[in-house]
């Protein structure tokens, strides 16, 4: 078993996202671990983060404006790994920081920094060659996206090579903009699961803890970001509190339905 | 089927590739749609319907064929080759942005869109937009970095006049690569109803490709045109590069003639070693806004802000077919300053009575370079891409005139 997968068959598990180099980050993923997050991704910040809402956006800005490099970021992955040896890390980011280096380069990082799996917004299974082949040959997890304009047709393409688990994108748009009907989300989810034994967790838009719960009875996991990103840019190094106490809510709600 | 000659003409490949370069590298959200894009411009170009109404509004609204100049007096003032201008600054709304904006409205058309976006820099493509948005009736949403809508007044007016929404972009440097940005995420949102009318040939296949074609126009006319004038092809082609749609819409009909040599002219800015925008000679290779190309970043592969004082060519990538083409070494590429440019500004206003755009200006600064090195029976046919009239005022804060 894999950290990830053994993460997600506890049962509904929550993933939580904040933005590496933005703020004390280990010390706001030590308050995610605390409050109960099961899976963490810690985005890589990128200039250009065209899948990004405001509140990302803004946390990149901030991360790179205090000097944050890829080397930092494996950095933080290591130590995080090294303090909490069980709880899956995960990069989240874009292709240019990612394959700039190579593609080989980058998988072998991951790995020494005991990262177990990578998401690319803006690699799509057509340009896997880019970058999954890299991952796949390091036993590093390529974890992939599907969104509500992922017809049956395409599915199959979006889950050859995936793995770790599926990143449902609830709504067609951008990070912490509106969530979609629980409804939509329940046909798309079921849909999917048809076609995998991959857990899917289901992100964008997730912001509160009732909006989580009800996602929890439905879906492997649950992905929040923005709410959580948006506590680092408000209380900047004092964010772990507030950020421990949101993480808290949210995982009792997402446990509440194992 | 060993007789089948070689061609620079073929590309992109089946994936969108033209060698290692271009691609689609797109949000999951996008991908449908830029597959069924790609489905919808193969039947359109195999449509005669289709490319009938193309040519129709190339004639009778943006005024096509643009003429093909000989420049007498340039030509005497640099003494070497004869320097002849193809006039796309004559189109209507005074660049050749408007040939590709035709092209990919009748696609929206075509898709059942019913809402266009785009983004610009100078506000260019902003208005041919715009412009054939007021055209067929379809509701049309501009982005433009804020410091972009602070220097382009005229053109924000203009779009606005035009019926289009002019959304001011407050994201990274505020300038076109975060338009573009901004434009990809309402594209993202809005993906079932809305066109995005992308400005030069990058982003995403089939984006380079439908770009180049349509802009093919160009080279197609100056091709037949010079053929017809001087009964032979030109020896150099010349054309200044952003994106790179005008230079690939004049090299690409003549890249298979072996004896036509191509330069294409980067921006770069305050000089190659300060702020600049020559993305090929200053950048390398990555991903971003859809494709594979050069681009300026630095080692983590952050992007950088780029520098011209020619707005239309400020930004930091350029169009994947260019990265190719330079790869291979079928077109040269070098670059030309700020100043250089100004000074071709200038020297095209008295030597011709044409008031070029800083863009073009670029071009006529690096024919100044080659043409005294090249014999006077030979022929430079460089792009007049766009006229003057937006960027008079950039010129005199320049030149130290107050207007």
């Amino acid at each position: 078993m894999t950290r990830l997968s053994s993460a997600f068959s506890r049962g509904p598990s929550l993933v939580c996202f904040i933005t590496a180099g933005d703020g004390d980050t280990a010390a706001n993923l030590g308050a995610l671990v605390e409050g109960g997050a099961d899976v963490i991704e810690l985005g890589m910040p990128f200039t250009d983060p065209m899948a990004d809402g405001p509140a990302i956006q803004k946390a990149n800005l901030r991360s790179l404006g205090a000097g944050t490099t890829t080397a930092d970021i494996f950095s933080m992955a290591a130590a995080f790994r090294a303090r909490h040896p069980q709880v899956p890390l995960v990069l989240m980011g874009y292709a240019n920081p990612m394959t700039i280096r190579g593609a080989d380069w980058f998988a072998a990082q991951c790995v020494k920094a005991g990262v177990d799996g990578v998401i690319c917004v803006d690699i799509p299974p057509e340009e896997d060659p880019e970058l999954g082949p890299a991952l796949r040959g390091a036993g590093v997890a390529l974890i992939r996206l599907a969104t509500p304009t992922t017809d049956a047709a395409r599915l199959p393409a979006v889950l050859d090579g995936s793995s770790g688990f599926l990143y449902y994108v609830s709504v067609a748009g951008i990070t912490g903009m509106q969530q979609a009907a629980i409804g939509t989300i329940d046909a798309n989810v079921s849909r999917i699961k048809q076609s995998t034994d991959l857990p899917i967790a289901v992100g964008f838009g997730v912001r509160t803890p009732e909006q989580a719960a009800e996602i929890a009875k439905l879906a492997d996991g649950v992905v929040v970001g923005s709410a959580l990103v948006e506590l680092v840019g408000e209380h900047g190094k004092a964010a772990p509190g507030p950020l421990r106490d949101l993480t808290k809510a949210l995982a009792d709600a997402v446990h509440g339905a194992r | 089927m060993n007789d089948i000659p070689n061609t620079f003409r073929n590309q992109p490949d089946e994936r969108g590739h033209f060698g290692q370069f271009g691609g689609r590298y797109v949000a999951e959200t996008l991908m449908p749609l830029v597959l069924e894009l790609e489905k919808e411009y193969r039947r359109a170009k195999a449509d005669p319907a289709f490319q009938a109404e193309f040519d129709d509004l190339l004639e009778h609204y943006v005024g096509r064929p643009s003429p093909l100049y000989f420049a007498p007096r340039l030509t005497a003032e640099f003494g070497g080759a004869q320097v002849w201008f193809k006039r796309d600054e004559l189109n209507h709304t005074g660049a050749h942005k408007i040939n590709n904006c035709i092209g990919q409205i009748l696609l929206a058309i075509r898709m059942g869109k019913t809402r266009i976006i785009a983004e610009t820099g100078a506000g260019q493509h902003g208005v041919a937009t715009a412009t054939v948005c007021a055209r067929f009736g379809l509701p049309c949403v501009i982005y433009m970095g804020a410091t972009d809508v602070a220097r382009q007044q005229p053109n924000v007016f203009r779009m606005k006049l035009l019926g289009a929404e002019v959304i001011p972009v407050t994201s990274g440097a505020k300038t076109l690569k975060d338009a573009m940005n901004e434009a990809l995420r309402d594209w993202v949102a809005n993906v079932h109803d809305t066109f995005y009318i992308i400005g030069t040939a990058a982003g995403p296949h089939p984006y380079p490709e439908l770009v180049r074609d349509f802009q093919s126009v160009i080279g197609k006319e100056a091709r037949a045109q010079m053929l017809e004038r001087t009964g032979r092809l030109p020896d150099l082609l010349v054309a200044a590069i952003g994106g790179g749609s005008n230079a690939i819409g004049l090299f690409h009909p003549f890249l298979d003639d072996p004896d036509v040599r191509m330069l294409g002219v980067e921006a770069a800015g305050h000089g190659l070693d300060k702020q600049h925008a020559a993305s090929l000679a200053g950048g390398r290779p990555g991903i971003l806004h859809g494709n594979k190309t050069y681009l300026l970043q630095d080692e983590d592969g952050q992007i950088a802000e780029a520098h011209s004082i020619s707005a239309g060519l400020d930004y930091p990538g350029i169009g994947p077919e260019h990265s190719w083409l330079k790869e291979i070494g079928r077109v040269e590429y070098t670059s030309v300053t700020d100043d250089e440019a100004l000074s071709a500004f200038q020297l095209l206003c008295r030597t011709e009575g044409i008031i070029p755009a800083l863009e073009p200006s670029h071009a006529i600064a690096a024919v100044a370079k080659v043409a005294p090195t090249m014999p006077k029976d030979s022929i430079i046919c460089a792009n007049l891409c766009g006229r003057g009239d937006k960027d008079i005022f950039t010129v005199a804060e320049h030149l130290g005139v107050a207007i």
